[in-house]
């Protein structure tokens, strides 16, 4: 289980502390599927890097287990069962999809493991295993290898950040599907997803509203999503046209 | 083949990726002398007379055949040059695996300067591995200065790998190449060096005939106070292409001085740099910790993948 509480974020611009997260409040169970959805510049993104340990928060506590990994490096919280699939996923020179499968699943994998993982996200692993994790693979491929470290950590609590960004709409099609067999399999644990797309709002347990830093709305897929779909919920949070 | 001491097997496991002795033609030096020579009925190897070093013949049309020359020093003290020339037959098809490991447990300097010259055949093929490994921990100093000096025919292609890695305390390595009509080179250099070493590469590339082309891609990684000197130097004389690339990792105190040089003496010639320094990614160290390693292992994976 994890836990947020009164958790803040603020950074510093042009002089004067913007607040990105606001107080917040926030637990998601064990093996559910939790969307969170909003606004962009809402703090979406800021949230999952928080809990993940990318940044520090300026207030408030994550409690992850019971345990408190605030002040938790990036490795201890990965240790203790956190994964984080980036957004804008990570290019390497040299280092190879099989050498990040084998760190992510951290052992020695062989090639059959490694192609069940990439089989999960669409991705032949014959074709893949020995290309470089770089500018030659598209920006479809790595999100999909990105997705794919994160399925082979096996991890108590998966974060995926706009899985959906920077991809075309065919390919999401697919990668849409990824998400439903995780949802179908709760061998996953629980899964946070931040999107926008609907078909992966409509899987959801919980849904989460985030906009300006704080919740605007949580609950069940059937109660939110007639509140925000066909409505400007989730687009503005523009205080002067409210 | 002389019996080689512990020391030496390992120097040469490091620097040939050698557990026995191999197959085909070489030549092994070990403390300034000949421990083992073979050859096969297309490569002769051949001792100077007039210095030190060997002449390695390779008859026109060998084909699927390598040639192994490891040097390794384990005494402390020892200095010297050595002349290695290739003569590479036309159209054939080789692999040429050189390479030089110092141990030095001693208090004097240990030093070894190769100079290798290639005569490259009209339509031959080579691949050339150098690597250079140092290891002791004696106050003597482990010292390299490769010269590679690269002619080539018509129509030949030469593939060059030259890594050195970890160990060597000063490095001065030249490479100079004449490429005639048709002629092809690429190189791929690694370059890593640690606490007070120093280290200078320089490329002299010329490009003289219709057709010609080179890639030089450098990667290099400066780590505690080490200093790194990097000078590729293209010329482009005919209608040829050049490309040369120097990508570097720098860290803790370490310098990189990066020098690129095209020189463009035809109308036709096209050449291209490309340079960059910076340290590891901050996005790279975060993806792989948020993977469980810890900030070091993330290191050590980022280093060993940009220096493959």
């Amino acid at each position: 289980m994890l836990e947020l509480k009164g958790l803040s974020f603020e950074v510093e611009e042009n002089g004067s502390s913007v607040e990105i997260i606001k107080d917040l409040d926030l637990t998601i169970e064990d093996n559910k599927f939790t969307v969170i959805t909003g606004p962009n510049g809402g703090g979406k993104s800021t949230l999952a890097k928080l809990i993940a340990g990318l940044k520090k928060p300026t207030g408030g506590k994550i409690l992850f287990d019971g345990t408190d990994i605030t002040d938790m490096s990036i490795t201890d919280r990965a240790k203790l069962g956190i994964g984080y699939a980036f957004q804008q996923p990570v290019r390497f020179k040299g280092i190879r999809v099989i050498d990040l499968m084998k760190m992510a699943a951290g052992h020695d994998i062989q090639f059959k493991e490694a192609c069940a993982y990439l089989a999960e996200v669409g991705l032949c692993a014959r074709d893949y295993i020995n290309r470089e994790v770089n500018a030659s693979l598209s920006g479809g491929e790595l999100k999909r290898i990105e997705i794919a470290t994160v399925i082979a950590r096996k991890t108590k609590l998966s974060l995926f950040d706009e899985p959906e960004a920077g991809i075309d709409l065919w390919s999401f099609q697919n990668l849409t599907k990824i998400f439903e067999n995780m949802r179908k399999d709760k061998d996953n644990g629980s899964v946070v997803i931040i999107s926008h797309q609907e078909r992966i709002l409509r899987i959801a347990d919980e849904i989460v509203v985030l906009a300006d830093g704080k919740i605007s709305r949580k609950g069940t897929a059937d109660e939110i999503l007639p509140q925000i779909l066909g409505t400007d919920a989730a687009v503005s949070s523009c205080a002067m046209l409210d | 083949m002389k019996e080689l001491d512990d020391i030496q097997k390992r120097l040469i496991e490091e620097i040939a990726d050698l557990h026995e002795v191999p197959v085909g033609a070489y030549n092994f030096r070990a403390n300034s002398e000949l421990a083992g020579r073979n050859t096969t009925a297309n490569i002769d190897i051949i001792s100077k007379t007039d210095k030190s070093g060997i002449d390695i013949k390779i008859k026109p049309g060998t084909r699927k055949e390598s040639v192994h020359i490891p040097v390794v020093i384990s005494a402390s003290g020892i200095k010297e040059t050595v002349y290695n020339d290739f003569y590479i037959g036309e159209d054939s098809d080789v692999v040429i695996v050189a390479g030089c490991g110092i141990d030095n447990c001693g208090n004097q300097d240990s030093q070894h300067d190769g100079i290798h010259r290639f005569f490259v055949g009209k339509g031959a093929k080579v691949k050339y591995v150098e690597k250079h490994y140092g290891s002791g921990n004696g106050a003597g100093k482990r010292l390299l200065n490769p010269v590679t000096e690269v002619y080539m025919e018509e129509d030949s292609y030469m593939e060059m790998e030259m890594v050195q890695i970890k160990g060597v305390d000063s490095t001065d390595r030249k490479t100079v190449a004449e490429l005639k009509a048709g002629a092809k080179m690429v190189v791929h250099e690694r370059l890593m060096t640690h606490e007070e070493q120093y280290a200078m590469s320089t490329y002299d590339i010329a490009l003289n005939g219709d057709g010609s082309s080179a890639d030089v891609v450098s990667r290099s990684v400066a780590r505690d106070k080490s200093y790194q000197k990097l000078d590729l130097c293209v010329k482009g004389n005919a209608a040829c292409s050049g490309h040369t690339e120097c990508d570097s990792i720098i860290m803790d105190s370490g310098t990189i001085l990066a020098v690129p040089a095209l020189e463009a003496n035809s109308v036709d010639a096209m050449l291209v740099h490309e340079a960059a320094i910076g340290k590891i990614a901050g996005e790279q160290l975060d993806k792989l910790m948020s993977l469980g390693l810890t900030e070091a292992e993330a290191e050590e994976q980022i280093i060993n993948g940009f220096l493959r």
